[in-house]
């Protein structure tokens, strides 16, 4: 079960990474001078961080260790 | 001249860390020691080595010149694609990399190879490709330190005396220092570039008179389109997620696995990973996008003149002229010329050095080059046994000398910009092999003869578009030339940035071309799996195989 939902995570974040939705547009400028398009992959980014701390607390191959 | 004094005074400081290393090792002559720092490296300096053995010229200069010219997209296409892709593979494949290591006692993937799939010869041909791929990621390195010293320097310094330089420097304290030195220095470095970034957005943001203007300034302008990824297919952003597979099958990075002291270790890895990509990514991408409203520092007022005339009408220009707008527009050292134009003078002295920091990542590559020529070719036939482990040390320091000097040599007559050229040589490269480590450690069915397929293909591509790009020179920005189509469709074309295939980047079909020639030569070859005994060091006890 945990290993599925990790899957689907990790396909959703790929999938996250294929944004169309900001291709065109500049605006808004976040925080007056990022655009949205790089706003978005910086956020991105950081949501990755957590979705791997999800990955190292919850799957974690500790068998390796043996 | 004082931040090229500054910058001397930096790779005198790293050379030393390599001597200090030397000596803290007792000068041991026990290979393990020296090529894997007796895997014994603590979280910290596991981390920040790791991911600075990840970063070199390429993600500060290569990114801002990228995004110099190209936009924000420079950020998506590297950097957030990098963050998913590059823990993912550590947490999957590292990590047990890390345990076959310590088990079975290898010291490179080229071992584990021979062993798993039971055959020396595979192991040969894999460094063979892994090493003749490797040679451009080094070259990127002496490219990136000849630019930096002489822009530094204000042109004082010719760019092969800056090249010469670095070599010398990272020859040096690899030679002395092996893994452990060049773990200590990567950490060195890796905390000095992590810093470059928020100083060099602060202080170039304030001399500028702040962003906002700037950003306004830019999409008013004939340059707005840089703020989107309209000028890109969202094929070939598509294209550039394979690009990051090749991390995890670069030699030095294999190897840098094998030397945490615990498995523990790569959990702040991979989770600290995706913030460390952005703190250095992030004011790269950004800087190079600004610069583009920096047209009052004369260098880069010129880089835009020369983009400016390159746009003109292809037919008023000549090869020779397009071919020297070209470099003059080239945006390698677009960050340093911002620096220069912004920064006070001490400042920039030390943003010099932090450049330098990252320029010089290319020592993990080396030391991985000669642990794989020591191990994989001098002990593997016989060496060891014949000469002694002290000889094999020897060796390895002999190997780093002469390859450093080949690269020395190669760098200067490469004129190709340095983004270009990692793209599409190594990292591709690397990515196309990616599919031999996942079938290695995950698949019990494959063979000796899909891996030999997979490789051959691998280094086949790699061949094919080298000589392609050779042959066919680049066209104009915007052009596409057909090289191959079939059916009234284009399959393969030469534009200005390469080459693509279907309009993507060759890097996805090398990739799915080499996953499918392990499956299904595999397949075809069930006789030549190895015995259970070898299978059972790989697959014992884990039921979901």
């Amino acid at each position: 079960m945990k290993r599925t939902v990790a899957i689907l995570l990790i396909i959703t974040a790929y999938l996250l990474h294929q944004d169309i939705w900001f291709w065109r547009t500049a605006r808004p400028l976040v925080f007056g001078f990022l655009p949205i398009g790089l706003f978005y992959h910086v956020a991105y980014v950081v949501g990755l961080s957590l979705l791997f701390w999800l990955l190292v607390t919850y799957l974690w191959p500790s068998h390796l260790d043996e | 001249m004082i931040p090229a004094v500054v910058v001397f005074a930096y790779l005198a400081v790293v050379l030393y860390i390599g001597i200090f290393a030397f000596r803290k090792s007792r000068r041991s002559s026990n290979a393990e020691d020296y090529f894997l720092a007796g895997r014994s490296l603590g979280p910290a300096v596991f981390l920040l080595s790791l991911f600075g053995a990840n970063m070199t010229a390429f993600s500060i200069l290569g990114a801002s010149g990228h995004a110099f010219a190209n936009g924000i997209v420079t950020f998506g296409l590297m950097a957030s694609s990098s963050a998913l892709i590059i823990p993912l593979c550590f947490f999957v494949i590292g990590t047990r990399l890390w345990a076959l290591g310590k088990r079975h006692g290898f010291m490179t993937p080229v071992q584990m190879f021979r062993d798993r799939w039971e055959c020396a010869h595979i192991g040969t041909l894999i460094f063979a490709v892994q090493a003749v791929l490797l040679i451009p990621y080094i070259i990127i390195a002496v490219m990136g330190g000849g630019t930096t010293l002489r822009t530094v320097s204000g042109g004082l310094i010719p760019f092969w005396i800056g090249g010469a330089v670095v070599s010398l420097v990272v020859m040096g304290y690899v030679f002395f220092g092996g893994m452990r030195g060049t773990a200590w220095v990567n950490t060195f470095q890796t905390v000095l570039f992590l810093m470059f970034g928020a100083i060099a957005v602060t202080v170039i943001g304030a001399g500028m008179g702040g962003f906002r203007s700037a950003m306004e300034t830019i999409m008013a302008s004939p340059s707005a389109p840089l703020l989107t990824r309209e000028r890109i297919s969202p094929l070939y952003f598509f294209s550039y997620t394979f690009i990051p597979l090749s991390s995890i099958a670069f030699p030095h990075i294999g190897i840098f696995c094998l030397t945490a002291r615990k498995l523990g270790h790569f959990k702040k890895t991979i989770i600290l990973y995706p913030l460390c990509m952005l703190a250095i990514w992030l004011p790269s991408v950004f800087l190079g996008v600004v610069a583009n409203q920096a047209s009052s520092v004369p260098a880069i007022g010129a880089k835009l003149e020369a983009r400016a005339q390159l746009a003109t009408p292809a037919s008023t220009l000549t090869p020779a002229d397009r071919d020297r707008l070209r470099a003059q527009a080239g945006g390698d050292d677009v960050i340093l010329r911002l620096v220069e134009g912004y920064a006070p003078l001490w400042l920039a002295s030390l943003l010099g050095a932090a450049v330098m920091a990252a320029v010089m990542a290319s020592d993990s590559q080396i030391l991985a080059l000669s642990t794989m020529f020591t191990e994989d070719v001098f002990a593997f036939y016989g060496g060891k046994k014949r000469f002694g482990q002290a000889m094999q040390v020897k060796t390895g320091r002999m190997f780093i000398v002469l390859f450093t000097m080949v690269a020395y040599v190669i760098a200067l007559r490469m004129p190709q910009s340095i983004f270009d050229l990692a793209t599409q040589y190594a990292f591709a490269g690397y990515s196309a092999l990616a599919p031999l480590l996942v079938a290695a450690l995950f698949w019990k069915g494959s063979t000796k003869w899909g891996a030999f397929a997979s490789t051959l293909w691998t280094a086949a591509a790699v061949l094919g578009v080298a000589t392609l790009q050779s042959v066919v020179p680049p066209p104009p920005p915007g052009v596409a030339v057909t090289i191959l189509s079939f059916g009234g469709m284009d399959v393969i074309t030469r534009v200005t940035t390469g080459t693509l295939v279907l309009g993507l980047l060759p890097v996805v079909p090398m990739t799915i071309i080499s996953a499918l020639l392990m499956i299904v030569v595999s397949s075809l070859t069930p006789g030549s799996r190895p015995g259970a005994g070898t299978l059972s060091k790989y697959f014992s006890g884990e039921s979901h195989r």
